[in-house]
Formats: C-alpha cells, structure tokens, sequence
C-alpha cells in the first residue's frame, strides 16, 4: 500500500505543515512517497527528502507548475495516482484548490479537512463550523484526502529519501498566472506560531493594530483577525481566522474585541490556552476562554504590553 | 453569455448545529434553514454581471428536494432569471452532485458557473473544483474579484499568503469567498415578481448517472467542550495565570 504526500512550498522552501500531512500518512500506514511540483524547487525536494518516514520524493519542476495552477497540478497527481491508494495534500488554500479536481479526474470521493485517522478508510473530520465531528468511510478504491494541519503533530526530519525526478510536463494550458499581492511580515506564520493575538471589530481601525504589535513582539506572536475586521480593511484576508479563513491552534490564542461568533470560533477553539479581552460581559467568546479579562482594549492592551 | 449559478440550500449561519442523541446525525428538525452565504454571493455576482451588460441570462440551479425551491426563489428574487431544480430526496456526495451540474453545463452551455467556494454544513469545498475537472474548465477558487476581459476572465484569488490574480480562458469556473460582494437584500416586489419566474424541476433519477454513495457516514459527535474558564479582575493576575497555572508564557 502506497500513499502519496504532496509538499505544500514556495518553490525554495518546504511548509512546515506539509509535516504534519505526513503525520496523517504514517497514521494511515504505507510506503509514503512525496511529491513537489514546482518551479526551481530542488531545495525543496531535498527538504522534503529528510521527512521522516518518506522512501521517495519525486521532482516535478517545470515553470507549468511555478505558481501550482490547479488545472496543471490536478493532471500530474492524477497521472501518477495509479500507483497509490492514498492522495494526501494539505487543507491549506493551494490543496484545497487543486484535490478536489483530482479527485473528480479519479472519479472517486474527496475527504476534506480529517483530523484524525481511524483506518486505512475511515477518517474524522469537523463539520458545521466544527460544532460536529462526523467519522466518515470511504468506499472508493483510491482515497483523495486534504489533511487539517491543526489535527496532527509535525514529524521529524531525520529521513533520507532518495529523489528521483520526473520529465513528463502536464500543461492543461487553460489558465494562466497574473500576479502576487503576497502580504509580508516578520513574524511567525499564522498556522505555526504557538502564540496568536487576534484583533476584532473592537479595534475600530488598522492603526490600532499596532496596540497588539507591541505584545506580539514580547510573546514572538502571529497577529490574526476576525472576519470582521478584515472586512472592514483592517487588515488584510490572510490575517482572518476562521471556518473560512485559517485554522490555528497555538498554545495560547489571545481574542481582542473579538466577539466569538461560532465561525471565528470555529479557527481557534482548539487552542491549548484561550484568553478574551472584551468590554461586553456576556460576548460569547467568554464561553470558550480560560482566562477572561471584562474590559476596554484601549486600556487593557497598552497595561499589558507595558507589565510583559 | 450565459452564468450558471449553482446553490445550496443549508441551515441558516447563525444557528448552531445539535447532533442527534443517538450520533446518527445532526438534528436538522424545525431549524431554520437559508441559502448558503457563499451562494447568496455568487448569485449577486452574476447578478451585477448581468448588470453590468457581461451576463444575457442567469441560471440558478440547486439539487435537493422541493423545499430548496425556497432558495431558488431566493435566487430569483436577487435577480436570477430562471431556475432549475435537480430533484433527489438523497444527501449526495459532492462527487454526484458535480456530475449533476455537468449536465446542466453540457445542456446550457454557460460561459461562466459561478458557485460558493463551501457550503457552512459540510464545509467540504469541493463541487466547484470536481465541476470543473468533468467539464474540462479552468477554475479561480475563493474569488474576492472577477473581471471578465474578452475571452478570459480575471479572477483574485484569496490564498494563504494574500492575493493571487490567474487568466482563465472562457467557459470557466469560479467559486466565491466572502469579499467578493456584499448581496443585496430581495425587494418585496422583486419576491413577488421571482414567484413568477420560470422554475423547471427534473427528476435526478433521470440524468442517467450512477449516484450510488461513494462514504458512508459512521456517526457525528459533539465537538469536546472546553472547561469553563475564569474572568480575571486584573491584568497582573492574567500575566500571572498565563505564567504559572497555563505555563504558556515565560
Ligand atoms: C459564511 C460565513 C463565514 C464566516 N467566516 C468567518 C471566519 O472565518 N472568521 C471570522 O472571524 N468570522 C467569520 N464570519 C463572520 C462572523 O459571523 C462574525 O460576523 C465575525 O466573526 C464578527 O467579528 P468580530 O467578533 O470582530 O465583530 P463583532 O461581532 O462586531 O464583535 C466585536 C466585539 O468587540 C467588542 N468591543 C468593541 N469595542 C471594544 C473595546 N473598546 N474594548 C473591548 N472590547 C470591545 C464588542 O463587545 C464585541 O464583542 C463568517 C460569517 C459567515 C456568514
């Protein structure tokens, strides 16, 4: 039984939750294969090449699959899908772009976002904003599967692989890439960092973001959002924590004028430690907290950052 | 051209799921239920396509039974022209439900199926993608903007790392994120005028396609709830909790 992990990257280095999509496979059970596709990526592969538990990662590098173009990407793993059981990718926006094509291609079932294995079919995965989890089997031959990195922890990178590059180029030639607004910043990654403070609606404005910068800073936080204050132009979409947005689940999550409604929850509620700050007592988000503090962020914040 | 809208009916966003005492399922009983969010902005965009002089003609399509012809009404009050409803008492898998659609697709021939990139109930994020897989399209998932130039159409996408902008060739294939649009709210009289509107109901039975279950659903469970926390009266205690009880910070 083979399963095959496909490498979430930027084309120079492997996403460190592509390790734990690699968790879910040695979960599975099988000889684990990983597959990059991408453009100049050989630094990748031979990241990719330390995982542990993988026997092989195979090379695709062709600018066709630089900016992993579903309609590119969703033909090569469908190609090579033939000498797996298992098709694993990562419920990150790249995988959940381009599986459901493969799967559809296959002709078999897509399970999305698992986030613990039972069996070699049966898979639990959150549904209804996470307010239910449905254990689920599939009944296809071959299982095309997104992994939720929040679900399982990264393996290590004490492997040795070898890599072995493939020349075919599955061009669909249908779609083409424009350009990147990629949002950049010097903290840790949203989905990595094991301390996340999160800004609502509450913080009136983008300016005022730099209230929980300063704590950031001190804790070596990731700065999320609510939807809300996405919407509002706040801050940009890749900060929205969320059901539809990202999922995280650090060590502590501190909510700011956060109000909690069930699809914010539904990014967050599977933190270790869960602190609100909020001025109205009854905010649903103290439901879910530890540690609650009942009050104005513009006074709790500067405290805060100055007694860290 | 023609923009095929397909939707879904699911429970209303601001009402919490119970699962059923026996973990069969969730409990859908006497629950309110709405036209998927995602959906409700993917019809608005076809509609203000349509607006805007890019789109002849909006079709709304959803596969349930009789009562999803609740949202197609919905989808006709926003400003669709005419619905279709794909008739079927079972829960289809996404898989079935895009091989539905592809027939739609090969019967109407639209330039562009605009679909919610999820459905808030099962939160596969699938049909889009599988639709345009059989029908050999290009796809821009989780749009926040749409431009159709010509014979391509420009879709931003939003992705982890921000935003991305791709070239699709028409026909195509585009599923919506939040910051698309903000939908409109339906008049009355537009209400009134969408019960008028031409509804066609077709028996999925007769499409001609195997929909036999591709998972079997074992048993739904409540999420594990977390333990009730405390309010603390001052921020010296919380640094002193988060330091000495949660040990999350040093
Ligand atoms: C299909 C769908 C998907 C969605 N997906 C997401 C998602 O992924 N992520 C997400 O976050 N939301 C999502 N939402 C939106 C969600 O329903 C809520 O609207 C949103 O989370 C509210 O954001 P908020 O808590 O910042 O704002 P509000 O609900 O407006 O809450 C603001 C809070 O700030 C507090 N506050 C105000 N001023 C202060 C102050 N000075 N000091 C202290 N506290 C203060 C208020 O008491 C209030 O509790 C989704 C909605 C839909 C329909």
């Amino acid at each position: 039984m083979s399963i095959l992990v496909f490498a979430e990257h930027d084309n120079s280095t492997l996403k460190a939750d592509t390790l734990k999509t690699v968790a879910a496979a040695q979960a599975i059970g099988g000889d684990i294969h990983i597959l990059v596709a991408g453009s100049d990526c050989q630094s990748v592969a031979q990241e990719a090449a330390k995982v542990n538990g993988v026997s092989k990662v195979i090379v695709a590098d062709s600018p066709a699959y630089e900016h992993q173009l579903a309609e590119n990407i969703s033909l090569l793993v469908t190609e090579l899908a033939a000498d797996y059981e298992h098709i694993l990718a990562t419920a990150l926006t790249t995988g959940k772009n381009f599986m459901p094509r493969v799967a559809a291609l296959l002709d078999v079932a897509q399970i999305s976002d698992i986030i613990a294995v039972e069996s070699s079919d049966t898979f639990v995965r959150p549904i209804y904003a996470g307010n239910a989890i449905a254990t689920v089997q599939s009944l296809d031959s071959k299982k095309v599967i997104t992994v939720r990195p929040t679900g399982f922890d990264p393996v290590a990178t004490d492997g040795s692989a070898e890599v072995v590059a493939i020349d075919s180029v599955t061009d669909a030639g249908i779609s083409s890439h424009v350009s990147d607004q990629l949002s950049v910043s010097e903290r840790p990654d949203l989905g990595a960092a094991s301390i996340v403070i999160s800004g609502g609606r509450g913080m009136q404005n983008g300016d005022n973001f730099k209230l929980l910068e300063g704590i950031a800073d001190k804790l070596g936080a990731a700065i999320g959002a609510s939807r809300a204050a996405v919407d509002a132009g706040f801050v940009p979409n890749d900060m929205q924590v969320g059901q539809t947005g990202k999922i995280v689940a650090p060590d502590l999550y501190i909510a700011v004028g956060i109000s909690g409604a069930i699809q914010h929850l539904a990014g967050m509620k599977d933190s270790k430690i869960i602190v609100a700050i909020n001025k109205d007592a009854e905010a649903p988000i103290f439901q879910v907290a530890d540690y609650g503090i009942v009050g104005d962020l513009f006074d709790v914040l500067p405290e805060l950052e100055g007694k860290l | 051209m023609k923009v095929l809208v397909p939707i879904k009916r699911v429970i209303d966003y601001n009402v919490k799921v119970r699962v059923k005492a026996d973990n069969s399922n969730v409990d859908l009983a006497n629950v309110k239920m709405a036209i998927n969010p995602f959906c409700e902005i993917a019809v608005e965009e076809a509609v203000r396509l349509k607006e805007a002089g890019i789109a002849t003609e909006v079709i709304a399509v959803s596969v349930g039974d009789k009562s999803c012809q609740e949202q197609l009404r919905t989808a006709l009050a926003l400003g669709a022209d005419r619905a279709i409803q794909i008739e079927t008492d079972e829960k289809l898998d996404a898989l079935n439900i895009a091989k539905l659609l592809q027939k739609i697709v090969d019967e109407e021939q639209p330039q562009l199926v605009i679909l919610g990139k999820q459905s808030i109930d099962s939160d596969n994020n699938q049909t889009g993608q599988m639709l345009a897989a059989l029908t050999g399209m290009a796809q821009g998932t989780f749009a926040s903007e749409v431009k159709v130039e010509g014979d391509k159409v420009n879709v931003t996408r939003e992705v982890d790392s921000g935003l991305q902008t791709i070239a699709l060739n028409l026909p195509a294939i585009v599923t919506t994120d939040l910051r698309l649009n903000e939908p409109r709210y339906a008049s009355l009289p537009n209400i009134m005028k969408a019960k008028r509107k031409p509804l066609v109901v077709m028996p999925a039975a007769d499409f001609g396609i195997d929909l036999s279950p591709r998972s079997k659903l074992i048993k739904v469970t409540p999420p594990a709830t977390r333990k009730a926390g405390i309010i603390v009266d001052s921020v010296d205690t919380l640094i002193e909790k988060l330091k000495n009880e949660a040990k999350v910070i040093s």
